[in-house]
């Protein structure tokens, strides 16, 4: 039955694909945010404490990061509102493939913020940045991105299918901004007291800047800043991917 | 093929300090319509749950179709519809894109899921709602394409060999609870088995062969709409007076048997179960006008499920108390 998997999680797919038809005004909403976000934090607070040279070429992979890290509640968002409303039980009353449900969201969430990545970044271009290092450290950048955002997707789901309401949501889009803040997104760490630097700097999303700051600064990526970029969203993974596949299956207990 | 449809043996399920189901035993013979019938809290929801692969039991049999609803969870949701309390939709799209995405998730292919789709909003009288998200639509409509979403069915894109009906009509008017009857009706005469579970007598009445009466997770009876209410005594004359003074005098002159009456004075009410309802009426009409006792309503009417209920609960705890 497995051979189902591909067309039912498709299918999945494309239930959201339809709704962004149906409400183009959210999904608008939602990529002009960051946009916002950067032009504000670009041009309206003014520069980041303890940036060298332009603060857009620091500002830029700091806000990409950000966007990515913000994508866990729209992602918490959507799949609590499924969870609330009766058409769950359908899905799971139904022949299905097992996982179609979640990789459907998955799916979705990952080529919306994708159009998102795209978004910033033409922005960012007409503002007058300018990544430096060529094409291959540019995918390398956009996929790093990705795969925060793959790992703050399955934080999303698991979140979402722990806490299950509507408000535990707002508790989280709340939440998410210190934990966004407290990262080297906006400012280095260098110029923060000890204790608020180390946690910045231990911040997952701090790791996915820095490397990303490095593809695009194009004096070559630190590969001890790759190698963090790459192993905390993997590990992020290894932890709730599967506690979220377990959680979804225990519905039925 | 066996003439069963779904067999639960001994089913128990516990929530923290709930037992939901308590030893569960159901026989669904197929192509019948099977009342569940009981109060909120009874397990009638968990029962449903159980049965169609949504819940686990903790232990017992439960077979469906053919099939074991834990180890062949995929064969019973492939030959099952359900159609629960709650409407389950996709509020932000339209009906055909509903049934189509159900359609294909039943593996149906595309074309068919189409084909399917139409067949359905037809047969529901939903072909002009177009493009509308459900969400602007009105209760009625939105339990009809409910229900038809339940029925998308099986491989072969024909009506599920079984389909569960959680309290189908609760919270909808008269109207929409008429239609959600005659859909029921017509399904029996496609073959499919229809479970439905109901707080009200008179929709088991009007729609199930048999009926079990389930109270704190067992069927403390089972039977005939007929049968069941035949337990009860059968048909009611309620009297309402317009002097509460006089509810004993009428209790003396009145040809009811004595034992079996029930005095409310808040009310003003006697109730006496009756056999013969015409002759009953007419006899304590009667009587009432000779003795020149006056009297605000005189009706005759079936037991309600209170009743049915109240009087099932009370003999299974006396049985209790027994052994």
């Amino acid at each position: 039955m497995s051979t189902y998997a591909l067309t039912d999680s498709w299918t999945m797919t494309r239930r959201e694909l339809a709704h962004w038809a149906r409400q183009p005004g959210r999904l608008v909403v939602g990529l002009v945010f960051p946009v916002m976000l950067l032009l504000m934090f670009g041009y309206l607070v003014g520069g980041g404490r303890g940036v060298s040279g332009d603060y857009l070429d620091y500002l830029m992979p700091g806000m990409l990061a950000l966007t990515m890290a913000f994508g866990l509640e729209g992602t918490m968002l959507a799949v609590t509102q499924d969870l609330n409303k009766g058409v769950i039980d359908r899905f799971r009353a139904m022949p299905m493939a097992d996982g179609a449900v979640l990789v459907g969201r998955s799916a979705a969430d990952m080529l919306q913020s994708a159009v998102g990545l795209a978004v910033l970044i033409v922005v960012g271009l007409a503002l007058g940045w300018r990544p430096q290092g060529g094409p291959g450290a540019f995918l390398a950048a956009v996929g790093l991105l990705l795969l925060f955002r793959f790992a703050m997707l399955w934080i999303g789901i698991h979140l979402a299918l722990v806490a299950g309401k509507p408000e535990m949501v707002q508790a989280v889009q709340i939440l998410v901004w210190p934990v966004g803040f407290l990262s080297n997104a906006l400012a280095a760490p260098a110029a923060m007291p000890g204790w608020l630097g180390t946690a910045v700097e231990w911040n997952p999303m701090s790791r996915t800047a820095t490397a990303v700051r490095d593809l695009f600064g194009g004096l070559g990526a630190d590969p001890a800043h790759l190698w963090a970029a790459t192993a905390w969203p993997l590990a992020l993974l290894a932890v709730f991917f599967p506690l979220a596949i377990r959680r979804f299956a225990r519905m039925s207990h | 093929m066996a003439d069963t449809a779904i067999t639960v043996e001994g089913v128990r399920k516990r929530y923290g300090d709930t037992q939901a189901l308590d030893g569960l035993d159901l026989t669904v013979a197929r192509g019948t319509v099977h009342g569940v019938l009981g109060p909120n809290g009874a397990g009638k929801t968990t029962l449903v749950r159980i049965l169609s692969t949504l819940l686990r039991p903790d232990s017992g049999r439960v077979e469906v179709a053919g099939h074991d609803v834990v180890r062949q969870a995929r064969e019973v949701r492939l030959r099952i519809g359900l159609l629960g309390q709650h409407a389950a939709l996709d509020e932000e799209l339209g009906g055909r894109q509903n049934l189509e995405m159900f359609g294909r998730l039943h593996h149906l292919g595309a074309r068919h899921a189409r084909v399917r789709a139409d067949e359905l909003l037809e047969r529901f009288d939903l072909t002009a709602t177009g493009r509308k998200p459900v969400r602007a639509y009105s209760g009625g409509m939105r339990r009809r394409l409910d229900l038809a979403a339940s029925l998308i069915g099986n491989r072969h894109g024909t009506d599920p060999e079984v389909l569960f009906l959680d309290e189908p009509t609760t919270g909808l008017d008269p109207r929409g609870r008429a239609e959600v009857w005659s859909a029921v009706r017509s399904l029996v005469g496609g073959g499919t088995t229809v479970v439905l579970t109901t707080q009200y007598l008179e929709e088991a009445d009007q729609l199930a062969d048999r009926i079990s009466v389930v109270d704190r997770g067992r069927v403390i009876a089972d039977g005939t709409a007929d049968e069941l209410k035949a337990l009860t005594g059968g048909d009611r004359i309620d009297v309402v007076l317009r002097d509460p003074g006089l509810l004993g005098a009428a209790v003396a002159l009145l040809p009811l048997p004595k034992e079996d009456v029930t005095v409310d004075p808040d009310r003003r009410l006697l109730s006496a179960p009756v056999t013969d309802r015409m002759a009953a009426l007419s006899a304590v009409v009667r009587a009432l006008e000779e003795a020149g006792v006056e009297a605000e309503d005189v009706a005759l009417r079936r037991p309600t499920l209170d009743e049915v209920f109240l009087h099932l609960t009370a003999q299974d705890d006396r049985t209790k108390e027994t052994v």
